[in-house]
């Protein structure tokens, strides 16, 4: 983590679209009255989600005037919580986690394809798709190491399956989030090693159940949830 | 009351108290750098830690309330170790810790010397840290003229932040970042504007925040240290006047819970410059259209020339706002003497009048007694600029309630960094407060102890004497006189040091005299010949016409510009003088410097000159001077003591007829940085000046 400043070019101004200006003033309408600044968090996001990613200086000043709150503690907020972007990101904003599990898994040859095809951390690509940033533990240990891309994860990476993903996004093909090597969700790679004995699943009067065959349960492929422009 | 064993003796200490402030009442030492008494706690430089029997870690002691302790097994009270080897490891862990990232700059850092990192690391701390690697480092900040950053030495207490969001009331400073990048800044580097920033060098435990006007001037043990008393508004704040051989190098707060609690205005700290700069050193005579310089034989022979077979009553005095009680009191004498009923301290006009009593113009409550006030009522008054101190102390009082105080204002609708009512603009409100037809006098008349602060934004107008005694019958209407409570909440707010002094002391036209309005008009016409000016610069210069005007002062200002004759007089950190607040509380300075070149004590000068005009004052020293005012005014031989005023003097004046005219209040000080001659010979407060109104003028109007 490194020092944090608001990007040196900064838009004019900032304002909500009327859809989320109606859904920030349903947010404050949770808290009580006087506690209209407990609904900070959520409007600075969707500040952050309208604008693209990243929260403008004016974007700031905007929501501490709707929430009655000095611009300074808007400020130690953003700069706080690390999710806010105070710079611009690529319309794909890949987040690399760096964490033990992924970094003994192998997250220093991802960030490597990273740098080799997107650039430095916090670089936009010239095209304006790609941008990326190390971050720590996204919580899915079991299958490092872990990408987010907006708002998916990719996990059981190898430099090439994310190249491949990089590609296809730059494309604009759907890709499959998930596990990129084949596995079911977080099963062991290959198909189940426990609870195989068909006895298991035998029903108390029924017929024999069959035992689970490697990959019967895979359901079909969700594509990826791009972020809608709101 | 719980019971505590600490460090093997058993001590029973009010509730609600932290361990911290229980081992200073058991006079035990715990070493801090985020802990204030008079901010809230933070608990996050850990350097409090002490040890507690039964608990499995170190406790921070100023987060630790005395009554959220568990008594042991057996039924002893909690046990609390200071001096043991946990709690002298911890320290030890905890000093290595701050200094991984404080840079060992300390020989030229201007905190060397007063440090708490310092003197607590020499105190506490290990011989030597055991980091290796490189050190943070830190850009520094912009706040504003006053604020020196350096903020690789800040270690995060946030004491700075805690006082301007807390005390000064402005959320101006913030912590941003997180961690060890953690930064305390403005929003984007606008710098601080509240009044009473300075305070935060003070708050700042190591060298981060310094003072930049004193930025490389000394070092504190050169200094010579002489506790003082304030003379920028009419608080009487408890300064400390540090002075290197001829010279104020700079001026920093006392601690007196009854004025100031430990906080100073900028206008106050930082005013030192303006003693340098701009001063009378010798006498001046004007000669053919020109002030030559001359010696002091010349200046009183000339004034004499003048004065000789000159009626009194063409003699007037006027008496400024730094004066002290022993030079108006002199000044007093010698007007009398010449026979001259025309002698006035209220040079903005202010219609108060010392024969309707002492009540009728001092702030009974006391400063302090806002601590206890439930309600106010601000009558044409700025607090925030007239006296900031005081206005910090309203603010402590709304916060101790979650704002659940009612605070009505009358007049000009100011930024006071509390939430108020506004009721109205000018007399009509006060009167409907008085004839009860105001919606908001049932808040007022809910409180126990309501207090009615009376600015001289209302005073100085034509119809001054009928606002005040409006004023005093709205404090009735308003339940602010409550004898059973001996509660008084009939306030007048001075601006001027001076002021109470001058009433207390009468200096007021006697019968047939003239008050500063009609002096001027009388030099204007000629009728008066001959104006003394103690002091006096916020009176119009141009329109004392053809008078003969003496001068009597610290500073080249309007007064010595206009002078036939100037008299170089003492600043106030010159000459021990007493001055009397706003409370009636009379306190006397100290001498921290000698007057400049051969200029003199005030009171010396006009015993001199009563000499050479054959009319001798009958007083040699500052002994027989002081021993013949406390006879007159006993009161002001009780040094730091209030002798409450008549309260009955308030219904008496109540009970006078009173038909103001209409109108808003205007605001009694236009330029807070600007009030009187040494703070306009000052550099420091010329730039803060020119900074305020640069940033008036893109005021957004949410930063105050």
């Amino acid at each position: 983590m490194s020092v944090r400043r608001l990007a040196t070019h900064q838009p004019e101004g900032f304002a909500f679209t009327p859809a989320n200006l109606e859904w920030a003033n349903a947010q404050i309408k949770k808290s009580p009255d006087g506690r209209q600044a407990s609904a900070v968090l959520p409007i600075l996001w969707r500040a952050q989600e309208q604008v693209g990613g990243w929260l403008p200086e004016p974007a700031l000043r905007y929501v501490a005037d709707m929430l009655g709150l000095a611009y300074i503690r808007i400020y130690e907020i953003a700069t706080f919580y690390t999710m806010f972007n105070l710079a611009p990101v690529g319309r794909h904003y890949v987040q690399v986690c760096g964490t033990t599990p992924c970094w003994l898994r192998g997250a220093d040859e991802i960030k490597d394809t990273c740098r080799r095809l997107i650039g430095a951390p916090g670089q936009v690509t010239e095209d304006g798709l790609f941008s990326w940033t190390e971050v720590e533990c996204l919580g899915a240990c079991v299958n490092a190491p872990v990408v987010q891309i907006d708002k998916d994860y990719y996990e059981d990476l190898v430099p090439k399956s994310l190249e491949r993903i990089l590609k296809e996004l730059k494309a604009g093909r759907p890709v499959v989030p998930g596990p990129q090597d084949g596995r079911q969700a977080s099963a062991p790679l290959g198909g189940p090693i426990t609870l195989t004995d068909p006895e298991l699943y035998r029903e108390e009067a029924g017929a024999p159940a069959d035992p689970p065959k490697p990959g019967a349960l895979k359901q079909a492929p969700r594509t990826s949830r791009r972020p809608k422009p709101r | 009351m719980p019971k505590l064993i600490i460090d093997g003796k058993e001590h029973e200490f009010p509730s609600g108290i932290t361990l911290i402030q229980a081992c200073a009442l058991a006079g035990i030492e715990i070493p801090r750098f985020c802990f204030h008494e008079r901010l809230s706690i933070a608990g996050n430089c850990r350097m409090c830690l002490v040890e507690v029997a039964g608990m499995p870690k170190p406790v921070a002691s100023c987060a630790m309330s005395v009554n959220d302790l568990r008594p042991s097994l057996d039924g002893t009270p909690p046990t609390i170790f200071t001096g043991s080897e946990t709690v002298k490891k911890a320290r030890e862990g905890v000093l290595e810790f701050l200094l991984i990232n404080h840079p060992l700059d300390c020989p030229i850092c201007d905190q060397g010397g007063e440090c708490d990192l310092q003197d607590q690391t020499m105190a506490y701390g290990f011989d030597a840290g055991r980091f290796q690697d490189n050190k943070r480092a830190v850009d520094d900040k912009y706040l504003g003229p006053l604020i020196d950053t350096y903020m690789t030495r800040c270690i995060h207490c946030t004491r700075c932040v805690r006082f301007m969001t807390e005390v000064a009331g402005v959320e101006e400073l913030g912590a941003i970042g997180r961690g060890e990048d953690m930064e305390i800044t403005t929003y984007l580097e606008r710098g601080l504007l509240s009044n009473l920033s300075g305070n935060v060098v003070d708050l700042c435990p190591v060298g981060a925040l310094t003072s930049k006007p004193y930025a490389f001037l000394a070092r504190p043990w050169e200094l010579t240290k002489t506790p003082s008393i304030d003379a920028m508004d009419a608080l009487g704040s408890a300064i400390r006047v540090d002075a290197r051989g001829r010279e104020v190098m700079r001026i920093l707060p006392r601690v007196n819970d009854a004025i100031n609690e430990e906080w100073i205005s900028d206008k106050t700290r930082h005013v030192w410059d303006g003693l340098r700069t701009q001063r009378l050193d010798r006498p001046y005579v004007r000669r053919n259209g020109r002030l030559v310089s001359a010696s002091w034989d010349e200046a009183f022979a000339a004034i004499a020339e003048r004065l000789k077979g000159l009626d009194g009553s063409r003699f007037g005095a006027i008496a400024g706002d730094l004066a002290a009680a022993e030079e108006m009191f002199a000044l007093k004498f010698l007007t009398e003497t010449l026979g001259s009923p025309n002698i006035d301290c209220r040079q903005d006009g202010a219609k108060l009048d010392p024969a309707q009593g002492r009540a009728t113009y001092l702030f009974n409550s006391t400063i302090a007694g806002i601590d206890q006030a439930d309600a106010f009522l601000l009558v044409g008054t700025d607090p925030r600029l007239e006296a900031p101190v005081l206005n910090a102390r309203i603010l402590k009082r709304s916060r101790h309630a979650h704002g659940n105080i009612p605070i009505g204002v009358i007049g000009a609708e100011a930024d006071l960094t509390y939430g108020y009512d506004y009721l109205g603009a000018g007399p009509e409100t006060l009167a409907e407060i008085v004839n009860g037809s105001h919606s908001f006098l049932p808040k007022l008349e809910a409180a126990e102890r309501p207090m009615l602060i009376l600015g001289q934004g209302a005073l100085t107008r034509t119809d001054g004497a009928a606002i005040l005694a409006l004023a005093a019958k709205a404090a009735i209407a308003i339940g602010a006189m409550k004898p059973a409570l001996s509660w008084n909440g009939f306030n007048v707010l001075h601006s001027a040091a001076a002021r109470a002094a001058g009433l207390d002391l009468g200096l007021v036209p006697a019968k047939g005299g003239l008050d500063v309005e009609a002096m001027l008009d009388a030099a204007s016409s000629g009728t008066l010949a001959v104006v003394y000016l103690l002091g006096a610069d916020e009176i119009d210069t141009d329109r004392l016409g053809s008078a003969f005007v003496i001068y009597q002062g610290s500073h080249g200002d309007s007064g010595a510009h206009r002078a036939d004759v100037i008299l170089p007089g003492a600043a106030y950190t010159e000459k021990t003088g007493t001055y009397v607040n706003t409370e009636g509380r009379p306190q006397m300075t100290a001498r921290a410097t000698f007057p400049p070149g051969e200029a003199r004590e005030d009171w010396k000068i006009v015993r001199a000159l009563s000499e050479v005009l054959g009319t001798t004052l009958p007083f040699d020293t500052m002994q027989e001077l002081r021993a013949k005012m406390f006879a007159d005014h006993p009161h002001l031989a009780l040094l730091d003591a209030i002798v409450p005023a008549d309260a009955a003097t308030i219904e008496h004046l109540a009970s006078r007829p009173s038909k103001p005219g209409k109108g808003r209040f205007e605001p009694a000080i236009a330029d807070f940085y600007l009030t009187n001659p040494i703070a306009r010979a000052s550099a420091i407060m010329a730039n803060l000046s020119a900074l305020h109104a640069s940033h008036n003028d893109r005021a957004t109007g949410t930063d105050g």
